[in-house]
């Protein structure tokens, strides 16, 4: 079966994957993914069609969508649910929704075990080889954040097997709890994270989610029996608006 | 093609909309409203305007298309208002929109707002019953534009004669209904008010008509058909104002009287200033402040004396919907316009001259 995954809660970015009911492995057929967090409305939609093309599939080929539904900035992350729910309807599959930070605890998960069989537990990386992505699996709780602008991030917590305990917030970086912290948002503010007690872990200072991860994290949680999420945005912030006073009366 | 059948998408404001016509037959006007939600802040709040779009668009997709009777797989072509307008707001409606043009392989149309007011015009038992006059101009009036339009073909040469500078005049309107303590929106409670009120209580200006930004027909000034509310909405104030520093009851309906006429007054003359001196004939009449009874009486009146013939679209069809951008589009795709690629951008301040991106 053919999952599609978006995701626009920091870059744009949308996966094809082939799965079967019940099995938590997938193949990630195909992927594209922005390098920028502003043009999601412009390359959003042509790139899945480039997806579909380049797989030889239509839509009729895709049996569900799962879309990150945030935290993420309003307009970025409205545009992969807009896009995500027009595709649902108008291919008529089911659409689920999935917290945008699990893609990257998903991805921190993964990225330990195959280090793990490559290099053994114990391995670091040689200094100067700062292109090799290090021993990055948790033994213990971990955070993922990303840059919610305004000098804060979106968080969660996460157990060392990638299940979400809790979040996501959003905060300043210096009220994150001290535990690894994993994600953009954490490489960002890595001095006031480490004031904090947090440790930005190397090689994932600027982790995004991408819909790729998002789609192999799906997988799994349908494997396990567990429902995806409505697709919803999670905010996690009112609109700015403020209610006017009342009109100051000239006396 | 002869008589595509269009469904067009608008989210530009506060309004979700979804319209479809098979060539200039309207077969669904189908709009979702977010208003209510920005009543307590006297004013559109374009992120709220935004998330509301995000759930009513599947929803009136769904609803247009039964009360069209017909399917997704049936449609032609799509079209969506790639702007102006509020940009988050717009970025919903065109994500939606290339969603489908994905989903079916339908062709998309990206579509100007504001000729798209004008796109309503050619529907079938609509005001021009399908096929535009020569010597067309619109006054476009609401609460996020005010514009005078000479539209020469729809599909493909439109020129903006004048704007406002400043505030769109419903935006003027909700400003004031505000300061009087009226609610939103101010539109309808203003004029509601202003029946009861004297409209030479007071003189309020009339922005941008003095000689210097007026000239002359043969030297036009910088301004000669543009509008400015912002030192209309300051006059108000100060009147409220001293009101209330002399100890005496503020003239809640004569002010709301004569705020309406400045508005009014100012509106339609330079409206019909433009109609003259460019040669146009025939005015629509759109947007939502279309509604107001003092504005559609003096430019009708006004029109009258100049020669013009004045038509008014039905309510449904001045304020936004997506009828009219399915309308405008249906008569691009007639004409043999191309559609957009669908990379295209939603563009907040779309000129008038691109009708289709
Ligand atoms: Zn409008």
């Amino acid at each position: 079966m053919i999952l599609l995954a978006i995701d626009t809660s920091a870059i744009a970015s949308a996966a094809l994957l082939r799965w079967h009911d019940g099995d938590a492995e997938a193949a990630l057929l195909a992927q594209f993914a922005t390098e920028d967090t502003k043009s999601h409305a412009e390359v959003l939609a042509p790139g899945i069609r480039a997806l579909l093309d380049e797989q030889g599939l239509t839509g009729a080929h895709v049996d569900r969508i799962v879309v990150g539904v945030g935290p993420g900035p309003f307009t970025g992350l409205r545009s992969g649910i807009a896009t995500a729910r027009a595709l649902a309807f108008a291919w008529d599959v089911p659409l689920g929704g999935l917290m945008s930070l699990d893609a990257v605890a998903w991805d921190v998960v993964a990225s330990g075990s195959s280090v793990q069989t490559i290099r053994g537990p114990r391995s670091t990386p040689a200094s100067g080889e700062t292109d090799a992505r290090p021993l990055a699996a948790p033994s213990s709780d971990f955070l993922v954040a990303t840059d919610a602008r305004r000098r804060e991030v979106y968080w969660g917590r996460y157990t060392a097997s990638g299940a979400l305990l809790d979040g996501p917030h959003v905060a300043y970086p210096d009220a994150l709890p001290p535990l690894p912290a994993y994600g953009a948002g954490a490489g960002i503010y890595g001095e006031k994270l480490a004031a904090a007690g947090a440790v930005v872990v190397p090689g994932f200072e600027r982790a995004q989610p991408t819909a790729a991860s998002l789609g192999l994290a799906a997988v799994e949680r349908l494997a396990r029996g567990q429902a995806l999420l409505d697709t919803a945005p999670r905010y996690l912030r009112e609109s700015d608006a403020q209610v006017p006073g009342p009109r100051k009366k000239a006396l | 093609m002869n008589q595509p059948l269009v469904l067009g998408i608008e989210s530009s404001c506060d309004e979700t909309g979804v319209g479809i016509v098979r060539g200039t037959t309207l077969l669904a006007n189908t709009v979702s409203s977010s208003m209510d939600e920005h009543v307590r802040f006297g004013g559109v709040i374009p992120e709220i305007a935004s998330r509301a779009h995000l759930d009513a668009l599947v929803p009136a997709l769904r609803e247009a298309l039964e009360t069209a009777g017909v399917t997704l797989d049936e449609i032609d072509a799509l079209a969506v208002t790639s702007g102006p307008g509020l940009a988050g707001a717009l970025m919903v409606g065109v994500c939606g929109a290339k969603a489908l043009s994905v989903a079916t392989g339908k062709p998309l149309y990206a579509i100007n707002h504001l000729v798209a007011h004008v796109g309503v015009g050619l529907l079938d038992g609509g005001v021009y019953g399908g096929r535009l006059p020569e010597d067309l101009g619109a006054l476009l009036v609401s609460g996020g534009h005010t514009e005078i339009l000479r539209v020469r073909n729809i599909a493909s040469d439109v020129e903006l004669l004048g704007s406002t500078i400043d505030d769109a005049a419903g935006e003027a309107y909700d400003k004031v209904a505000r300061l009087l303590g009226l609610g939103y929106p101010g539109g309808p409670a203003i004029d509601g008010l202003a029946r009861e009120g004297d409209p030479k209580a007071f003189r309020f200006p009339r922005g941008l008509t003095q000689p210097k930004y007026m000239g002359t027909a043969e030297v036009p000034g910088p301004h000669r058909y543009d509008w400015s509310f912002s030192g209309l909405k300051t006059a108000v104030a100060r009147c409220v104002e001293q009101h209330e520093a002399a100890g005496k009851p503020v003239p809640v309906a004569d002010i709301a009287a004569s705020f309406q006429e400045a508005v009014v007054d100012v509106v339609t003359a330079k409206a019909v200033l433009a109609c003259r001196e460019q040669g146009i004939r025939n005015l629509l009449l759109g947007g939502g402040v279309a509604a107001n009874s003092r504005l559609r009486e003096l430019t009708a009146s006004r029109c009258a004396e100049a020669g013009i013939s004045l038509a008014v679209p039905s309510f449904s069809l001045c304020t936004d919907n997506g009828a009219m951008v399915a309308a405008l589009a249906a008569r691009v795709i007639m004409d043999g316009g191309a559609p957009s690629d669908l990379a295209f951008a939603p563009d907040s301040s779309l000129p008038v001259t691109t009708v289709s991106v």
